[in-house]
């Protein structure tokens, strides 16, 4: 990996994205208007907001895939506007990202797609990569017959954990989540955060998630940052926004579906 | 910082010792292949092998892949293999982004001979199912038709002019442009071919038959093959592709009647509008050229194309155009409905569908020409 950050000794606490004054907008219509956020090393930080808040696109603005008008995005102390062909190459290989729809390429077998982002970025015989694309399916609980299969003949839920797996081809050190376990049945939900939860614990890995479900929440994000009025109207541990005066706030963790999930979390273990 | 991964072999009497160092991350690449191929080297064949993790620097799931691959090859080999010194994460890792031993492939290819007969059978196959298919949908539309004719109302008029825009008046630059080239260019070639023979004026006899007769129509059809065909294809496939088709038939609407009659309708109306502008194209082309190579002005011009030509000389043409209309929408929207879920199958069947109806458009303007001349027309 690169030089230039410390990685063999995660500092908790350093910021590893940051954005600044961020202003994204299609034609007239404003979507985010000075919005600022830090994400610091080794966290898990749930984004929420309400349905077409914009979360989706501060996800693909950070990533560079939108373009912003006015603000500054830093990735790993680099500002992304000013990268050269090579730190661009070196960033692309320190983050993974997991699309809402998976993403993944249709005409490449599940293997492949696993396997394209090593064989793109690194020289390794075809044999460590059929292990390691082997190892990625076993760790996101994919039986190993999945391999043979084209993205067409997946479920929904296979989808998620192949786009998974090929996030963490590379062991990246951030992964963004895009709703990762909308969709998948409440088990299979679970075994989600609990592996999120696993790497971010022995890879020291930084999680950005964005998530409707509260479970998520509640069980493996350390700070949950909520987006509102084009700007992150609330950052920090849920225990702090549970408290919180903030009327979206409240009607969002306080609402039917939230109030269940607190009378759980009060009598059950934290 | 990154260091290469390293291994320190230690042996003792009846033990060795492996110890790792370094970071054993995938970013290591060729260094972390290197490393982990050494653990499991055939010199390690100690009874009891020690991985001593207490000197690793850093592991992420790749490194964990090969130095769990090594403690399960050396007990499959007859050693006993245990880590010591690893920290609690790194043991989690271990357990978690294990190594298991892959499984013997179940299925073993045919040799090769027989994987080419079967393809080669496969390939026949398939084009009787093809067939067996059009003609299937063919008569699903007819009857489809038949059902709708009596009832105006259940008709898609707004789809339909849509349909006869998109299809008909937008293709009449380009059908034109093309038709008006072709006209001059056999012009062109006639009267330098026929000087030969002093009969340099007949080269308006032969744009006015060969281009009302069978040029008009057969660019015309091949043109529309390429741009509406694969339009038509491409639309309805990436309507199946996100099940907008389905969702369509438990609405208990006929994508027959809701999608493909409004498409075959307007290409039917359409194509032969569009032969008849062709035709004007060429005579067009071929006036100006021998204007321009034969000094025929366009009054003599004209009068030789009168003499030259019948009625039936441009209704030869015409008469194609509804039938290759059908083909193109047919073949077309067979291909729509065979898309499956990827992107690469929409790619595919809409190449497939501008070849196959390309190729059936020049098919059928043969067995015309058979007939045509069977009936002396």
């Amino acid at each position: 990996m690169s030089d230039g950050a410390p990685i063999a000794s995660p500092r908790p606490g350093e910021v590893i994205i940051s954005v600044r004054g961020l202003k994204v907008g299609f034609g007239d219509h404003l979507v985010m208007d000075g919005l600022d956020l830090d994400l610091y090393r080794g966290e898990v930080l749930g984004f929420v907001g309400a349905s077409g808040a914009g979360k989706s696109v501060l996800t693909r603005t950070i990533l560079g895939l939108i373009h912003k008008q006015a603000g500054t995005i830093e990735v790993f102390g680099h500002n992304i506007d000013k990268l050269t062909p090579r730190e661009h190459l070196e960033v692309g290989e320190r983050w993974g990202v997991l699309f809402q729809e998976g993403a993944l390429f249709s005409s490449l077998t599940v293997r492949q797609n696993i396997q394209a982002p090593m064989r793109e970025h690194l020289h390794l015989s075809q044999s460590t990569l059929d292990g390691l694309a082997a190892q990625k399916l076993a760790l996101v609980g994919l039986p190993p017959d999945t391999a043979d299969k084209l993205p067409s003949e997946l479920s929904g839920g296979m989808t998620k954990r192949v786009s998974l797996a090929r996030a963490l081809a590379l062991d990246p050190e951030i992964v963004f989540l895009d709703e990762p376990t909308s969709g998948l049945d409440p088990i299979s939900a679970g075994d989600f955060d609990d592996l999120i939860g696993t790497l971010q614990k022995t890879l020291g890995l930084t999680v950005f998630m964005v998530t409707h479900d509260l479970d998520s929440l509640f069980a493996i994000c350390d700070r949950v940052a909520v987006l509102g009025h084009k700007k992150v109207i609330a950052a920090g541990p849920i225990t702090e926004l549970l408290v919180s005066d903030d009327p979206w706030l409240k009607s969002y963790f306080h609402g039917k579906r939230g109030v269940i999930r607190l009378s759980a979390g009060a009598s059950g273990p934290p | 910082m990154t260091t290469t991964p390293s291994v320190t072999r230690e042996a003792a009497q009846d033990s060795v010792v492996l110890a790792l160092g370094g970071t054993w991350t995938v970013a290591s690449g060729r260094d972390l292949e290197a490393a982990g191929a050494s653990l499991i080297a055939p010199d390690n064949d100690a009874k009891r092998v020690i991985l001593d993790l207490s000197a690793l620097q850093r592991m992420d799931t790749a490194g964990a892949w090969f130095i769990d691959r090594a403690r399960v090859e050396l007990t499959a080999a007859g050693a006993t293999a245990t880590y010591r010194g690893a920290r609690s994460e790194y043991a989690t890792l271990l357990q978690d982004a294990g190594y298991h031993r892959p499984e013997a492939p179940t299925r073993v290819p045919p040799p090769h001979g027989i994987a080419l007969l079967s393809a080669v059978g496969e390939t026949v196959h398939d084009s009787g199912v093809d067939f067996i298919d059009i003609v299937d949908y063919l008569g699903e539309i007819v009857v489809m038709f038949l059902r709708l004719a009596p009832k105006p109302w259940r008709w898609r008029w707004t789809s339909m002019v849509h349909h006869l825009e998109m299809f008909g008046l937008r293709s009449v630059p380009i059908i034109m442009l093309i038709n008006f080239l072709v006209g001059a260019i056999v012009t062109q070639q006639g009267i330098f071919q026929l000087a030969r023979f002093g009969a340099s004026t007949y080269a308006v006899d032969l744009v006015g038959v060969l281009g009302l007769r069978e040029l008009g129509v057969l660019m015309t059809s091949i043109m529309i093959a390429g741009r509406t065909g694969s339009a038509i294809t491409a639309e309805i496939g990436s309507m199946k592709m996100r099940e907008e088709i389905d969702a369509l038939k438990v609405m208990a609407l006929d994508p027959l009647e809701v999608l493909i009659i409004p498409r075959l309708v307007a290409l039917v109306i359409a194509l032969p509008i569009l032969t008849f502008l062709a035709d004007m194209a060429q005579v067009g082309g071929g006036l100006i050229v021998s204007w321009l190579y034969a000094g025929v002005t366009p009054q003599s011009f004209l009068l030789r194309l009168q003499n030259a030509i019948g009625i039936n000389t441009f209704m030869v043409g015409l008469i194609k155009a509804p039938f290759m209309a059908v083909v193109i929408g047919l073949i077309a929207s067979t291909e729509g409905m065979e898309v499956r879920g990827s992107a690469e199958s929409l790619g595919r069947c809409v190449t497939s569908s501008v070849v196959k109806s390309i190729f059936m458009v020049i098919v059928m303007d043969g067995l015309f020409a058979m007939f045509f001349a069977a009936v002396s027309y």
